[in-house]
C-alpha cells in the first residue's frame, strides 16, 4: 500500500496586472505577454470568484468577445476551448492567440472595433494549505468528499491537472498505485467533465461517483 | 449563545467555516491593524463592525483604530473622494497641509500599535498619508481603496498616489478601478452581514409599523433608492424615473439615507431633493440617524423594487443588501454594480431616467418576473457576497503577502 492521501484546502486571491484590452487586436497582443497565471486565472478562476453562472460560455476571454466585443462567431469558437486538453499552460495560450488571429483574418472591421468594456488581465496567487486530513483506502474518500470544501475540490480536481506528471487529478493519481481493483474507480472519474459546472456540482458527481463504487464493491 | 462562527454556518454551511478556520491557523501570532476614518456611517465602518469580531473569534490578533480630524480635515478627504471619483475639483493647498498635519497627530497617537504591526490595513484616502509618518514600521502596510477610482481627477490622485505607492500592496473592489502602482494590486469585492441589523429577518409587526411611522400605503407599489444624499448616486434622477413611471402607475416612491459623519456635502444634495420632489406626498425623502440599521432593512423588505442608479458606485453595498433581500435591483451601470446586478437574471442595469422608469414599469406588469428575479438575487449574494467570502480573502491575502509574488503558495 502507498502513502495516505493528503487532503488539502486552497483559496484564491485575484491581483490585477494592469494589463487591458480595449480591441481584438490588443488583445492577441496582451495575450502574448500576459503572465501564465493569468491565462491559467481566465479559464479557472471563475470556479472560485464571485461570478454568474454562465453555462454558455466559461472562459473570460468568450464571455468578453460576446458581450463588449458582439462577435458571436469568435465567441464560440473560444467558448469551446477546452483547457483539459493542452499539455500546459503556454499550449493554451497559443491555441487562444490561433483563434483569434484567424478571426482577425477573417473580418475587416473586427480588428478595429472598439469594446464597450475593457477586458482587464488579472492574474491569481493560490495559498494551499494541509487540512490534517489523512486517507488510507479508496473507500474512505466516499465519505469524505460530500464534506470538502469547495477549494479542496478545486485543488485536487482542478490544480492538479498542471501538477501532476499525468495530468491527471490528484484522486485518480493516488489511486493508481492501489492497482487493477480500481480501474472502474478511476473510469468513472475520468468521465466527469470538469468544465461547464461548477465546484458544488463537482463535489456531489465525484461523491456520486465514490458512492456508486463503494455500493457495487459491497453489492 | 452560539458563536458568531457557528451563526454563519447555518447560513453557508460548514465546510466555508472550516476553511476559514484553516487559513486563520497559519496567521496565528501576527499582530493586524486596521485603521479607517469613521466608526459609524458608511460602508467602510458597516464592514469593519464585523471582519473585527470575526477576526477575534478565528482566535487572531486584531485591532480596529479611527483617526479623527477638524473640519477642514473632512472638508480636504471629501473633495480627494470626488476627485478620485472623477470630479474635476482642486484642493486649495491649505487643505492639503491641514490633511498632512493630521496625519501625523493622529500617528503620534497610534504609533505604538502600527509601528509594531505584522500587517497595516489602511482603508481610504483619509488615513492615507500616516505611512509617511513611520519609516521605522517593520510589517506589511496595505492600502485598500473602497472608491471608484477608474477615472480619478488626475491631479488629485497624483497628489495621494505619493502616499500609496508607498505601500506594500492595495486592495481595489473591482481591476477597473486598479491605478498602476509599483506593487501588487489585490482585487477583492466587498459584502454584506447577513447577521447584522440590516439584513437579518424582520418581524412582520416591525414592518407594518415602518408602514405606519412613514406614511406608506401598503397597497400601492414601493420604489425605494437608500444611500447617502450624494450626487453621484443621482437621487435627482430616480426622482425623475419615478415621475415618468407615475403617470402609468399610483407608485410610491422612498429615497433614505443616513449621513456619515465624514461627508460634510450632504446637506446641500438633500436641499436639492427636497426641493425636485415639488412636495408630492407619493415622494418620501428620509434622513435616517447612520446607525438606524433597522429602519433601512425594513424599508427595503417592504419595497417592491429597490434602485441604485448610481453614476459612479465603488462598489454598491445597499444593491448587495436589496437582493439578499430578494428584491431586483434596477441600478446604474456603473462600477461594482455591474458585478452584481445581471440583467434579466437579478435586475436590471441603466444608464438614464428613462431606463429605470421602462425597467421599473415592466417589472411591476410582470409580477411573475419580479419574484423569480428576486429569488435569483438572493442566492447570487449567498454564494458570492457575503462576509465569509471577504474574509476568506482577507486572510489569503495576508498569507500571500508574507510570500511575496509567490503564485504558488505552500505554507509548511
Amino acid at each position: 500500500m502507498g502513502d495516505a492521501f493528503t487532503v488539502k484546502d486552497c483559496a484564491l486571491i485575484a491581483i490585477a496586472t494592469g494589463q487591458l484590452a480595449e480591441t481584438l487586436r490588443e488583445m492577441r497582443d496582451r495575450l502574448e505577454t500576459a503572465p501564465a497565471s493569468s491565462i491559467y486565472y481566465h479559464f479557472w478562476g471563475g470556479l472560485l470568484r464571485p461570478r454568474f453562472d454562465d453555462p454558455e460560455f466559461q472562459n473570460d476571454f468568450a464571455i468578453w468577445v460576446r458581450h463588449s466585443l458582439h462577435d458571436k462567431p469568435l465567441a464560440e469558437r473560444l467558448a469551446l476551448i477546452d483547457p483539459t486538453h493542452f499539455d500546459d499552460l503556454e499550449d493554451l495560450r497559443r491555441e487562444l492567440i490561433d483563434v483569434i488571429e484567424e478571426r482577425l483574418d477573417e473580418s475587416e472591421l473586427l480588428p478595429w472595433t472598439k469594446a464597450s468594456q475593457r477586458f482587464y488581465f488579472v492574474r491569481s496567487q493560490i495559498v494551499v494549505f494541509d487540512t490534517g486530513r489523512r486517507v488510507h483506502e479508496p473507500g474512505e474518500l466516499a465519505s469524505l468528499i460530500p464534506h470538502l470544501s469547495v477549494g479542496s475540490i478545486f485543488y485536487h480536481f482542478i490544480d492538479a491537472r498542471r501538477r501532476t506528471p499525468t495530468g491527471n487529478d490528484d484522486f485518480t493519481e493516488w489511486i493508481q498505485g492501489f492497482g487493477e481493483e480500481y480501474t472502474r474507480l478511476k473510469k468513472g472519474i475520468a468521465a466527469i467533465d470538469p468544465y461547464f459546472t461548477n465546484l458544488v456540482e463537482l463535489r456531489e458527481e465525484l461523491s456520486c461517483v465514490f458512492e456508486e463504487y463503494r455500493g457495487g464493491k459491497g453489492a | 449563545m452560539a458563536g458568531l462562527l457557528e451563526e454563519y454556518e447555518k447560513i453557508v454551511g460548514p465546510d466555508v467555516i472550516d476553511q476559514l478556520r484553516q487559513l486563520a491557523t497559519l496567521l496565528k501570532g501576527r499582530k493586524i491593524v486596521h485603521v479607517n476614518s469613521t466608526r459609524e456611517g458608511g460602508g467602510v465602518a458597516e464592514i469593519l463592525h464585523r471582519l473585527i469580531p470575526l477576526h477575534f473569534e478565528l482566535g487572531l490578533d486584531v485591532r480596529w483604530d479611527v483617526i479623527t480630524g477638524n473640519r477642514e480635515f473632512y472638508q480636504c478627504t471629501k473633495l480627494m473622494h470626488n476627485a478620485l471619483q472623477g470630479a474635476r475639483v482642486d484642493i486649495p493647498l491649505s487643505l492639503l497641509r491641514n490633511y498632512e498635519e493630521a496625519a501625523q497627530k493622529n500617528f503620534e497617537g497610534l504609533q505604538e500599535h502600527l509601528q509594531g504591526a505584522d500587517l497595516v490595513f489602511i482603508h481610504d484616502p483619509q488615513p492615507a498619508a500616516l505611512i509617511r509618518s513611520c519609516p521605522e514600521r517593520c510589517g506589511k502596510w496595505i492600502w485598500r481603496c473602497h472608491i471608484d477610482v477608474s477615472h480619478p481627477y488626475r491631479p488629485v490622485w497624483q497628489y495621494l498616489r505619493r502616499y500609496v505607492r508607498q505601500y506594500d500592496a492595495s486592495i481595489w473592489s473591482l481591476s477597473e478601478f486598479a491605478q498602476p502602482l509599483p506593487h501588487p494590486l489585490f482585487l477583492i469585492a466587498p459584502s454584506i452581514d447577513p447577521l447584522s441589523e440590516k439584513n437579518s429577518d424582520v418581524p412582520l409587526r416591525e414592518l407594518e409599523k415602518i408602514y405606519e411611522r412613514y406614511h406608506l400605503d401598503p397597497v400601492r407599489p414601493i420604489i425605494t433608492q437608500i444611500s447617502r444624499f450624494d450626487r453621484f448616486k443621482d437621487p435627482i434622477g430616480v426622482i425623475q424615473s419615478y415621475k415618468l413611471v407615475k403617470e402609468f402607475l399610483p407608485i410610491q416612491l422612498v429615497l433614505a439615507g443616513g449621513g456619515a459623519t465624514d461627508d460634510p456635502e450632504g446637506e446641500e444634495v438633500l436641499i436639492k431633493v427636497r426641493s425636485a420632489s415639488d412636495n408630492d406626498p407619493d415622494i418620501h425623502v428620509l434622513l435616517l440617524p447612520p446607525d438606524d440599521h433597522l429602519t433601512i432593512n425594513a424599508l427595503q423588505r417592504i419595497s417592491d423594487i429597490v434602485l441604485q442608479k448610481s453614476t459612479r458606485e465603488g462598489f454598491g453595498l445597499t444593491v448587495t443588501e436589496a437582493m439578499w433581500k430578494g428584491k431586483p435591483v434596477i441600478g446604474g451601470d456603473t462600477g461594482g454594480i455591474r458585478l452584481q446586478v445581471i440583467n434579466h437574471h437579478t435586475g436590471f442595469l441603466v444608464n438614464t431616467p428613462e431606463g429605470a422608469a421602462l425597467r421599473i414599469r415592466y417589472l411591476l406588469k410582470r409580477r411573475e418576473k419580479l419574484h423569480e428575479i428576486g429569488e435569483k438575487a438572493h442566492q447570487f449574494v449567498l454564494e458570492n457576497f457575503l462576509i465569509t467570502r471577504h474574509l476568506r480573502e482577507y486572510l489569503t491575502l495576508m498569507v500571500a503577502i508574507m510570500y511575496e509574488t509567490e503564485d504558488r503558495i505552500e505554507p509548511q
